[in-house]
C-alpha cells in the first residue's frame, strides 16, 4: 500500500470539560474516498477545522503529503495541496461565478502581487477556471453574480473552486447538504471519478451517498473514532449499530 | 454596464471645465476651489483603496495626509530659511522642488502606513477603526507639541514650491498639476482594481475564509493595500499643503479622516470616482452653505443621512446603478 496522503495521529481538542476530539487517528490513501460519519455533535466540524488549519489541536499531529502541517496556517496548507469545500458555501458573493474560480486558479498559480495587469484577461488562469466550471456543469452560469445562484449551484461552485487548486487531497464538508435527490446523485457520480485524481475525506450526512461511494468509513461518536472499515464492516459493527445506525435501520 | 464609465468621463471632464471657465471669467478663487476638490479627491481615492476595495474602515487616514503635509512643510521651511535639516551623518538640505517633496511624502506616508497597518490589521471591525483613530491622534498631538516646526501654530511657506517648466503661482497651472496627478492615480487605481491583487483583495473583503482556502495570505493582501492607500493619501497631503502654503496639526486631526470617509460615502463606497464626486459635493456645500451659516455641517449631516438611508451606492450608485462585477 502506498503512503497515505493525509495522516492524522492522536488528535485531541477539548473545550473545558467537553472533549470534542478524543485521540482521533485516521488516514487517507491515494485513490480512495474515506467517509467520516457520526451523529450531530460528534465532533466532525471540530475535526475538519483542525485539519484545515482553522483551529489548533491540543495534541496530535497532522501530516499532509508527507509533511507535518500541524503548525501551518490555512493558507499554507492550501498551498501544500489541501482542497477544502465548506458545509455552508463560503464564496465571494459579490463576484461573478467566473471571478470565484479565477480566484482559486490565481491562488494555485501564485503571482497575486501583480498590480497593473488585468486578471480577467489572463489566458492561462481563464483556461483553468473555465475547465473547472465545465467539469461541475456551471459553464453556462460563468457571468452570473454568485449571490444570485441557487443553493445547489453554489455547492457546485464550491467544488469548482477546489478543483482549480489541483489539490493532493480533498476535504469535503457535507457537499451534498441541501441538494435535491437529482443533484445529490449527480455529485455522487462526480466524486466517484474524482477520487482517481485525489483522495477525498468526505464528511456527509447522506447515508446513501456514503455507502455508495466510500472505500472506507470512520464513525465518530463523542469525539472518538469508534470504528473504521469498509461499508460492510461498518454495517455489521455492533457498536456502530447501537450508537448510530440503529435508528436508521429501524426506519 | 456602460453608464458608469460614461459618468466617470463626464465627472473628470466637468472638473476640468469648471476652472477653465473660471480662467475665462477671471475668477481665480473658483480655480482654487477646483484645485482643492482635485486634491481632496486624491486623498479620498487613496482611502478608497483600503476602504472600498479592501473593506478596511480606517479612521486614521489623516495621519498620512498630515505626514505628506509636513514633508512639504519641513522641507520647504528649511529651504526658505537656508538651514539644512541635518549635517550629520551627511548634509540634508531643504528643497522647494515639488517632485522631490512628493517623493519624500509618498515614501514616508507609505512607511507609516506599513507600520500602522502591521499593528492594526491584526484586528478588525470596530477595533480596527479605534486603533487607526488612536494612531491618528498620536500624530496629531505629536505635531502640536513639536515646537521646531510651529507646534500648534503650524508652518507657513511664503512662496509655493516649484515644478520644472511651470509657474506654480499661477492658479490654473497649479490646478493642472493636481488634476494630472488625480487623473493618473485614478487610471492606476482602476488598473489595480482589475489586477490579480485587486481580485484577491476584493475577495478578502467579502470572505476572508475563502481567500485563505485558496492559499492566499489575506493579512499580507490587506497590509499591501493599506500601504498603497496611505501613500496616495500622503501625496495628496503634500499637494494640500502646497495649495494653502501652510501646514498645521489640523491636517492630522480625526475630523480630517472623517471628511475623507464622508467623501467616499457621498460618492459611493468602492466606486472609483466616488471620492471625486464626494469631495466636489463637499466643497460646493462648504462654499455655498458655509457662506450662509457657520453651522452648515447640519445640512451636510442631513445629506449624509439621506445618502446612507436612501442611496447606499452614493451619488455614483444613484446615477449609474448597482455596481457590476468587472470581468
Amino acid at each position: 500500500m502506498t503512503e497515505p496522503l493525509l495522516r492524522i495521529e492522536g488528535l485531541r481538542k477539548a473545550f473545558g470539560a467537553l472533549v470534542a476530539c478524543n485521540d482521533v487517528s485516521l488516514d487517507l490513501r491515494p485513490g480512495e474516498i474515506h467517509a467520516l460519519i457520526g451523529p450531530n455533535g460528534a465532533g466532525k466540524s471540530t475535526l475538519i477545522k483542525q485539519i484545515a488549519g482553522n483551529m489548533a489541536p491540543d495534541a496530535g499531529r497532522i501530516h499532509l503529503a508527507g509533511r507535518d502541517v500541524t503548525g501551518l496556517s490555512t493558507a499554507a496548507r492550501a498551498r501544500l495541496g489541501l482542497g477544502r469545500t465548506f458545509q455552508i458555501s463560503s464564496l465571494a458573493m459579490e463576484y461573478t461565478v467566473l471571478q470565484n474560480v479565477m480566484l482559486g486558479a490565481l491562488g494555485h498559480r501564485g503571482g497575486v502581487m501583480r498590480f497593473l495587469s488585468p486578471v480577467m484577461k489572463d489566458k492561462a488562469l481563464l483556461q483553468t477556471a473555465r475547465a473547472a466550471l465545465e467539469r461541475v456543469g456551471l459553464a453556462e452560469a460563468a457571468r452570473r453574480r454568485t449571490a444570485d445562484l441557487s443553493h445547489g449551484q453554489r455547492r457546485q461552485l464550491e467544488v469548482a473552486v477546489a478543483l482549480t487548486l489541483s489539490p493532493r487531497v480533498f476535504l469535503m464538508d457535507e457537499p451534498m447538504a441541501g441538494l435535491g435527490a437529482e443533484g445529490s446523485a449527480r455529485l455522487t457520480g462526480f466524486l466517484d471519478q474524482l477520487r482517481q485524481e485525489a483522495p477525498i475525506l468526505l464528511v456527509e450526512h447522506d447515508m446513501d451517498a456514503v455507502f455508495a461511494l466510500a472505500d472506507r468509513i470512520s464513525v465518530l461518536v463523542y469525539g472518538a473514532v469508534i470504528a473504521t472499515g469498509t461499508a460492510d464492516e461498518i454495517r455489521a459493527d455492533p457498536a456502530v449499530r447501537e450508537a448510530y445506525l440503529g435508528e436508521e435501520d429501524a426506519a | 454596464m456602460k453608464r458608469e464609465p460614461l459618468l466617470n468621463a463626464a465627472i473628470l471632464l466637468g472638473l476640468l471645465l469648471v476652472p477653465l471657465w473660471a480662467l475665462w471669467a477671471d475668477a481665480p478663487f473658483t480655480i482654487t476651489l477646483a484645485t482643492k476638490v482635485a486634491i481632496l479627491a486624491l486623498a479620498g481615492v487613496g482611502l478608497n483603496i483600503a476602504l472600498g476595495l479592501g473593506g478596511l474602515v480606517s479612521l486614521g487616514h489623516a495621519t498620512f495626509f498630515g505626514i505628506g503635509g509636513y514633508a512639504m512643510g519641513i522641507l520647504a521651511s528649511h529651504a526658505q530659511s537656508f538651514v539644512p535639516l541635518t549635517e550629520v551623518p551627511f548634509l540634508i538640505e531643504g528643497t522647494k522642488s515639488m517632485p522631490v517633496i512628493w517623493l519624500v511624502a509618498v515614501v514616508f506616508s507609505a512607511l507609516a502606513a506599513l507600520a500602522i497597518g502591521a499593528l492594526s490589521l491584526r484586528t478588525s471591525g470596530v477595533y480596527f477603526i479605534m486603533i487607526t483613530l488612536a494612531f491618528g491622534q498620536m500624530f496629531y498631538y505629536f505635531a502640536i507639541s513639536w515646537p521646531a516646526y510651529g507646534g500648534e501654530d503650524g508652518l507657513s511657506i511664503y512662496v509655493r514650491n516649484g515644478f520644472p517648466g511651470l509657474n506654480t503661482l499661477d492658479p490654473i497651472q497649479f490646478f493642472a498639476i493636481c488634476y494630472a496627478i488625480l487623473a493618473l492615480v485614478l487610471f492606476l487605481a482602476a488598473r489595480l482594481a482589475a489586477s490579480p491583487f485587486g481580485l484577491a483583495l476584493g475577495a478578502a473583503r467579502q470572505n476572508d475564509e475563502r481567500v485563505q482556502t485558496v492559499g492566499m495570505d489575506s493579512f499580507r493582501l490587506r497590509l499591501v493595500a493599506f500601504t498603497i492607500s496611505g501613500a496616495v493619501t500622503g501625496l495628496a497631503g503634500a499637494l494640500f499643503a502646497d495649495l494653502n502654503r501652510f501646514v498645521s496639526p489640523t491636517m492630522f486631526s480625526w475630523q480630517m479622516s472623517g471628511e475623507f470617509i464622508i467623501f467616499i460615502i457621498l460618492g459611493g463606497i468602492g466606486r472609483l470616482y466616488g471620492p471625486v464626486v464626494g469631495a466636489a459635493l463637499f466643497i460646493i456645500l462648504e462654499h455655498f452653505l458655509g457662506g450662509l451659516s457657520d453651522y452648515w455641517h447640519i445640512y451636510l449631516g442631513a445629506i449624509l443621512l439621506a445618502v446612507v438611508l436612501f442611496a447606499r451606492g452614493g451619488l455614483i450608485g444613484a446615477l449609474a446603478g448597482r455596481e457590476v462585477a468587472h470581468d
